[in-house]
């Protein structure tokens, strides 16, 4: 094994980051509108939400070159108006992430939104909350494990792409090389002991991210559904 | 005075009732489940709308078909729910202070919860609690934001014999103290029979 660059893991944990934080953003915010609004067209829009979930991610891959490639419209449009290249760039790559990572935050968001008991935000409108301090102080606390646990999931998903990552950013050693892309042509070139080693960090960095969700929901939901020793505590 | 006229069209039947309550008085609606009492409730709170009527209290207008209903939240409404809807993820002291807007609202909550007799509860979750003490939580929360009227949803109907009798007593007491209309909902008769200083028998939506 030659000496080990650490661009792929810095370049894998940056576009997983930022296309976790946009997926969590936007995933949350549809699922808060689907959960509760019932209108025309809504299960089409939904499932196709849920379409990169199903579909094999070269042809997402495929898809976002259809859309991003430099001489499609809106390709084109980013290069001329922005300067922005989305393909062979590590932008592609958090497009490819975003959008493969998507269904998962959706999903957890939406079933976290909809375990909400809705007469709960009804007794806080009784009680003088504006909608947005009852979305603060009880949806958001209320549905914040589901939440976390898209959260979480997504990241782990956008740490791992690599058939649309590949699609659309390509392998460009020190440009869109992330860790995923490094383990496959390290093991096309035969160099087995780098493959390993970044098989053993992506391990480990997935490993840990569930264990550290596992352990912050049971100390976090055992306060308010878990009867304390004893019964309930009196005032102190 | 709480004066209202509610039409409602509901899937199986039609809501058309006309309540009214005087300060300090305890009017009860009285029917079987699904003849539409809870919707009433709904309705006042402004959690649902009527088709048509009114809904005054004292000067306010709630609800006028002809004007933009007043929202949920700038109604003086205290909402005592069937299953009293405390906020699971708070402790007793945090539901009760929920609706307060004054700055010394740590100590009027305290004497609220004095005043139930629960103010040994104050640290503990919902869940950690009795039929009985949830009660008295959530009317503590639904009179913490001082209303023009409190509505009370099948209030005993989770208690056991004790805990009846003792919630009729705190019922009773908030009616002599606080001299707001009371509206309650019950589907038993002694319960009725026991607070009311009237009775609206409701079947079908309507009184009878």
């Amino acid at each position: 094994m030659g000496e080990i660059s650490y661009g792929p893991l810095m370049l894998s944990i940056k576009v997983a980051a930022i296309a976790t934080i946009i997926v969590f953003l936007t995933g949350t915010f549809l699922a808060r509108i689907f959960a509760r609004k019932n209108f025309l067209g809504k299960t089409i829009i939904e499932a196709f939400f849920l379409l990169p979930l199903v579909l094999p991610p070269t042809v997402v891959g495929f898809g976002l070159l259809i859309l991003f490639g430099k001489d499609q419209f809106l390709g084109k449009w980013l290069y001329d108006y922005a300067h922005l290249q989305i393909v062979f760039s590590w932008i592609g790559a958090v497009i490819a992430s975003t959008v493969v990572a998507f269904p998962l935050m959706y999903q957890s968001a939406s079933a976290a939104f909809k375990q909400v008991d809705g007469k709960l935000e009804a007794a806080a409108h009784t009680l003088g909350a504006s909608k947005w301090r009852v979305f603060r102080t009880i949806t958001l606390p209320l549905a914040w494990p589901g939440l976390l646990a898209g959260f979480v999931l997504t990241f782990a998903r956008a740490l791992g792409e690599f058939g649309s990552t590949l699609m659309i950013a390509g392998y460009i050693p020190g440009r869109t090389d992330t860790i995923p892309m490094a383990i496959y042509f390290a093991v096309e070139a035969g160099d087995m002991q780098t493959a390993t080693f970044w098989v053993i960090i992506i391990v480990a960095l997935g490993f840990s991210t569930i264990l550290w969700l596992s352990w912050w929901s049971n100390q976090n939901l055992r306060r308010f559904t878990v009867k304390r020793k004893g019964g309930a505590p009196r005032n102190v | 005075m709480f004066d209202a006229h509610l039409i409602k069209d509901l899937p199986d039947f039609k809501i058309d009732v006309a309540i009214k309550a005087a300060k300090g008085e305890v009017s009860v609606l009285f029917g079987p489940s699904g003849s539409g009492k809870t919707t009433c409730l709904d309705m006042i709170a402004g959690l649902t709308l009527p088709n048509l009527g009114h809904i005054h209290m004292g000067e306010n207008t709630y609800f006028s078909s002809n004007q933009k209903p007043c929202p949920t939240e700038k109604r003086s409404v205290g909402y005592v729910m069937q299953d009293y809807a405390l906020f699971p993820h708070m402790t007793t002291e945090k539901n009760v202070q929920y609706g307060m807007k004054s700055a010394q609202k740590s100590e009027k909550a305290l004497a609220l919860l004095d005043q139930f007799g629960i103010s040994h509860l104050r640290n503990a979750y919902p869940h950690e609690m009795s039929g009985g003490e949830k009660q008295r939580t959530a009317i503590a929360r639904a009179l913490a934001t001082e209303p023009d009227i409190l509505l009370l949803d099948e209030p005993l109907s989770a208690l056991d014999d004790k805990a009846r009798h003792d919630a009729l007593t705190v019922i009773t007491d908030i009616q002599r103290n606080l001299n707001i209309p009371i509206i309650m909902v019950t589907h038993n008769w002694t319960e009725a029979e026991k607070v009311a200083t009237r009775i609206y028998k409701i079947e079908q939506g309507r009184f009878i």
